[in-house]
């Protein structure tokens, strides 16, 4: 596409000031992504352990308890529910309604302490009542 | 075909002073939308709204298994109202994600070639993967039929 480049382009991302509306938004697509592919592969990997029998099922929960097992593993349930709640956010968005300054900031802010307390509530409870 | 005479932002240029810039935004005005967009943008969040009711159902109900071991798993699957909303979740989930890394690529790559490649690459790589995990749920499910245990 050609433009004319004595015409002004518009401001560009680093002259705004950092918000929680331009974080939560950024952090959509990041965990979408990192959902997109770790997630997924670890979806794939133990739903095909199941399929393949108890050896390679075995080896599968082996890496999932392991040290880097778990990290991941409370990796991807933080992007879980940041993109869950950030896309729930959008679904209000879409239909037009959120976009005083105020009230788009306060639910910005609302999913990024959502996502840390749902996953800290869903890792206590693995910890505490299932005592993994 | 209509010949736009007058354009806005150029006061007092007559059509016949010589070429006059028209901008890429002149041409498409009043033309529609342009191929699919509407219809992914709709699929996205049809697939989203789908994904996010079966990973609730799939978090609750692995949460409820006795054990996460291969005997408890496996056992579970066996179930058709487990099996079906598996397979459901994979094609929701599947879709949602080859659509929002479709998006991703058509934002960051410009180059037509590798924008083209990349997508071909991610169509091949998401349907391959959806594949793999329904032929895992559809085997398990289906042991169950011939090897009673």
């Amino acid at each position: 596409m050609s433009r004319n480049p004595d015409r002004p382009l518009s401001p560009h991302l680093s002259v705004y000031k950092w918000g929680p509306h331009m974080l939560v938004s950024i952090l959509h697509r990041v965990t979408g992504a990192g959902l997109a592919v770790v997630g997924a592969a670890a979806l794939v990997w133990w739903l095909v352990a199941a399929a393949s029998g108890e050896e390679a099922y075995e080896s599968f929960a082996g890496w999932a308890t392991s040290w880097p097992g778990i990290v991941i593993g409370v990796g991807l349930s933080w992007a879980f529910f940041q993109h869950t709640l950030s896309g729930l956010r959008h679904l209000v968005m879409d239909i037009g309604a959120g976009f005083e300054i105020e009230r788009n900031k306060f639910w910005a802010v609302m999913t990024l302490a959502g996502a840390l307390l749902l996953t800290a509530a869903l890792w206590a409870y693995i910890v505490m009542v299932r005592g993994a | 075909m209509s010949v736009e005479t007058t354009r806005t932002g150029e006061p007092g240029a007559s059509p016949a002073a010589g070429p006059v810039a028209e901008t890429p935004l002149a041409r498409v005005r009043g033309l529609g939308s342009a191929r699919e967009g509407a219809e992914h943008w709709w699929h996205e969040r049809l697939s989203s709204v789908a994904a996010l009711l079966l990973f609730v159902w799939l978090i609750v109900s692995l949460l409820r298994l006795p054990s996460l071991d291969h005997r408890a798993v496996t056992e579970w699957l066996r179930d058709p109202l487990a099996a079906v909303p598996m397979l459901l979740l994979i094609l929701a989930t599947f879709w949602h994600l080859k659509m929002g890394l479709q998006v991703i690529i058509e934002d960051y790559v410009h180059d037509e070639g590798n924008k083209f490649l990349s997508i071909l690459l991610l169509n091949f790589a998401a349907v391959g993967a959806a594949a793999f995990a329904i032929f895992a749920v559809l085997k398990i499910a289906f042991a169950a039929a011939g090897m009673p245990r």
